[in-house]
């Protein structure tokens, strides 16, 4: 990663900086690394998620001390926690909400992202990265949502893991290899134990990762254009940290407010009834961040063949497990699709329309994945879901191209509109 | 302001999108009452929750367990430890295995859990026309207003509607017909504080002792959160103005520009 | 140096070492896949759950119009001694209007028992019984209608509801697996 020529003050700090070039390298993280001056609060969602991370997986350690991966265990091992451990009711309403906040704020991250064009070049594989840290970060939480073993962490887990028998010839093997049995039962929530135990450290893994890569070319800033020298940048340390830790304080703020006086807002009641194999809940409803994903997931509700015969090519449960992949997929190769030259929205007064109407999109599509698939709610999803990929494969690609953006500023230090142009 | 206003907007609606989730059912939506454990400072009414225990002991226990709740945790909700050993002692308990092996009984233990009324599921649902009275520890957090929920089950039984043999009308149920008769009638039990035992009255301090025992830490959590909040606050402000002191430069700066 | 040495007999050392550096690369990629394959074939079912993969029931408690839940590898198995109306009703549906079409014939051995797996096809969950828009079953997850068939009608699901294997031992005794 970036060193800085930092040397250390104090003999011991030399000795081991000339051993072990630690100190230089903190200081190139967070210390004199020039970061742009014109950062907003949007920038903060990056260090804060960061925190949400840590807090996750100092809570998830201390949770698995008392918590016993057994289906006839694992309910009551959780209420054991609630009742007798000490403080065992915040470690588990901290790792709970923890789950909600860390993806409140990583959407925020990927949305800033989006509207400031920072997955452009050279930022791509930064960008790309972030991809894979949302995926496993999906991933995790599914699983840690089936721990506490009640009926919506075993009815949550049967419906997605038969999401793979979709695929053709090998689906119902692979679903009972995943499952371990011929239904989700103790041999899986013991793989999921094991792997949501695991998988945050895969995360931390992909973060230094991300963080590398951004260090590589430094933060992108909200208008956008490259940092010219140094008068447009200050040192992260004291500037962005001390703007990070205000960030922080006020994140804890809403954190609390929601473990200690809404612990369960984000939960579904039905996870305090022990997961029972033979009841199907009435609406089994994934936790809200999936909500626009699920919604995606049951979109396609025809299947995909020649009309007029009974030819086949993509059956529609297929289909929506396919488009909910992809619709994850897709920002992976967004920094191709999006043509423009110019990163920032500020600049392009038709994107920063259209942006807002994707921000629209996906709460529609929330919203869709919320409800009872009835009425005119299908008819909802279903163009929500067209428009989710029309926005990125027809809107993006072409909008670049046609789009005639603002004239942009000389430089961040200096910003006002180069007249010549 | 545009964007942090629409940020609002949004964060509203999937709000409105999460609770409505909550309350699809067919069911008549819950009475809506005001408790004493809502809110930043809620706390139990000892009172309820003693009369509510009571109510527990003497009726729904022909049923209903509260599995999750021990003896030792009555001294929680102001029995003294006196009296919170003579209730375990009361209730038989499976003992150690005696010196040939075989099982005992014995009296029940501060650190035993209340024994719930049938042995298993089974055994519960053979005793109740195939219907299984669930466990009640949970109760109020298993349903949506879980609290106003339960106040107006116990409190909605309709005569005069039409239903299967051995059901019971009450709206308030998904699917109107409930396999548990009404439970409490007015003056079913003799409160030992003179309190009227009105159905309202009974209903309500069932409530309050099922939602402490769905969730017994509720009072140090809001205490915990006050602290914690206050904290917070200060810290909050304190590093509000600690960051505008650092960028002070840099804006003044960009002023003269 | 080393070119020198190569230059003498070019063609031969290359096609050997050639031959070397691919039998190593094949025998060192069968040994990484003989290494993997206990890691993943561990996740498949255990004998101990392979063990269970058999039911027995008795029919003979079951009244006309009745059904029971059994549990089979941890799922629900329905068995349904079907009225004379409902056999009528699911013997009289066109082929036409089935989107997975099969028979009735085809779905049962005694004419009044249905027994099949009460896994929707969709996404496995438990269908609720006599309730639906064909008075079969009803999923109360994403709204497939099944009908006295156990076949699917209406809704996202796919396929019927699965018929498991199953033989009556005597008049009044099933093993289902």
């Amino acid at each position: 990663m970036a060193g800085s020529n930092y040397q250390p003050k104090s003999k011991l700090g030399q000795w081991i900086e000339y051993r072990l070039p630690i100190f230089s390298l903190i200081d190139g993280l967070f210390g004199s690394y020039p970061t742009p001056k014109n950062l907003n609060y949007w920038w903060s969602f990056g260090s804060l998620a960061g925190i949400a991370l840590v807090v996750q997986i100092i809570t998830g350690i201390v949770l698995a001390m008392h918590y016993t991966p057994d289906t006839s265990l694992a309910f009551a091992s959780t209420e054991h926690i609630m009742r007798n451990v000490n403080y065992g009711w915040l470690m588990r309403y901290v790792h709970a909400n923890g789950a909600s906040m860390f993806f409140i704020i990583v959407y925020v991250h990927i949305f800033r992202g989006l509207y400031y064009g920072s997955y452009k070049s050279p930022r791509e594989i930064l960008w790309m990265l972030g991809v894979v840290i949302l995926l496993l970060m999906m991933a995790t939480a599914f699983m840690g949502y089936v721990l506490p073993w009640g009926q919506m962490s075993f009815w949550g887990a049967t419906v997605i893991t038969n999401l793979f028998g979709a695929v053709p010839v090998v689906g119902d093997s692979i679903v009972a290899w995943l499952w371990g049995g011929f239904s989700v039962d103790n041999a899986t929530l013991h793989r999921f134990f094991s792997l949501h135990y695991l998988l945050p450290f895969v995360i931390v893994g992909v973060v230094i990762m991300h963080i590398w890569a951004l260090h590589q070319h430094g933060s992108n800033n909200p208008l956008g254009i490259d940092v010219k020298g140094p008068q447009d940048t200050v040192p992260f340390t004291p500037y962005y940290t001390a703007k990070d830790l205000y960030g922080f304080a006020v994140f804890f703020l809403v954190f609390a407010y929601f473990v200690f006086y809404n612990p369960n807002f984000l939960g579904h009641p039905d996870n305090y009834i022990p997961a029972n194999p033979l009841v199907t809940p009435a609406h089994i409803v994934p936790e809200w961040y999936y909500l626009p994903f699920y919604a995606i997931l049951r979109a396609i509700t025809f299947d995909i063949g020649i009309p007029g015969t009974d030819i086949v090519f993509i059956t529609a449960k297929f289909a929506g497990v396919i488009l909910m992949f992809a619709s994850i997929l897709i920002l992976l190769v967004l920094p191709w699709l999006d043509t423009s030259k110019v990163r920032s929205a500020k600049f392009r007064p038709i994107y920063k329309q259209l942006y807002w109407l994707l921000v629209i999109d996906v709460f529609v599509l929330g919203y869709v994945g919320a409800k009872p698939p009835e009425g005119i709610l299908p008819t909802v999803g279903l163009i929500a879901t067209a428009y989710y990929f029309i926005h990125f494969l027809v809107i993006m690609p072409i909008l670049g191209k046609k789009e005639k953006p603002l004239p942009l500023p000389e430089s961040i230090a200096n910003p006002v509109v180069k007249s010549a142009e | 302001m545009k964007k942090i206003l629409l940020a609002v907007f949004a964060s509203l609606m999937m709000v409105g999108a999460v609770s409505s989730v909550q309350a699809a059912s067919d069911a008549e939506h819950p009475k809506d009452l005001s408790w004493g454990f809502e809110g930043f400072t809620g706390t139990y009414d000892r009172g309820a929750l003693q009369r509510g225990f009571q109510i527990y002991k003497e009726v729904c226990s022909a049923c209903h367990g509260v599995k999750y709740i021990a003896f030792r945790n009555l001294m929680e909700i102001g029995f003294s430890e006196e009296e919170a050993k003579a209730i375990a002692a009361e209730y038989i308990v499976a003992g150690d295995l005696d010196e040939y092996g075989d099982p005992t009984e014995r009296a029940g233990k501060l650190f035993d859990y209340i024994p719930s009324p049938f042995p298993n599921d089974i055994a519960a649902r053979a005793g109740n026309n195939g219907a299984l009275p669930p466990d009640l520890s949970l109760m109020i957090k298993a349903r949506p207003n879980g609290a106003d929920y339960v106040y107006s089950l116990l409190t909605g039984y309709e005569d005069g509607h039409e239903v299967a043999a051995g059901m019971s009308y009450n709206s308030y149920f998904a699917g109107s017909e409930i396999a548990m008769g009404q439970p409490l009638f007015d003056d079913q039990v003799l409160y030992a504080d003179g309190t009227e035992a009105s159905l309202e009255q009974m209903s309500q301090d069932v409530v309050v002792f099922l939602a402490w025992a769905a969730e017994p830490t509720l009072e140090a959590r809001h205490k915990a959160g006050f602290k914690v909040i206050s904290f917070l606050l200060v810290l909050t402000i304190l590093l509000y103005f600690s960051n505008k002191k650092v960028w002070a430069g840099i804006k003044a700066k960009k002023k003269e520009d | 140096m080393s070119n020198n040495d190569n230059d003498g007999n070019k063609d031969d050392d290359v096609t050997r070492r050639d031959f070397i550096h691919v039998a190593g690369a094949g025998l060192g990629v069968i040994a990484v896949g003989s290494a993997v394959w206990p890691l993943v074939d561990q996740m498949n079912p255990s004998k101990d759950v392979l063990a269970l993969s058999t039911t027995e029931v008795d029919l003979s408690q079951i009244e006309v119009g009745q059904s029971v839940t059994v549990v089979w590898r941890g799922k629900p198995v329905f068995i349904r001694r079907r009225t004379a109306q409902e056999i009528a009703e699911a013997r009289s549906v066109p082929m036409d209007e089935l989107p997975d079409p099969q028979t009735d014939e085809e779905r049962v051995q005694k004419t009044e028992w249905l027994i099949m797996v009460g896994v929707c096809t969709h996404l496995g969950c438990v269908p609720l019984g006599l309730q639906g828009d064909f008075g079969g079953w009803f999923c109360p997850c994403h709204g497939s209608h099944y009908d006295t068939s156990g076949r699917i009608r209406k809704g996202p699901a796919p396929e019927n509801l699965i018929v498991p294997e199953y033989a009556f031992v005597t008049d009044t005794k099933i093993i289902v697996g």
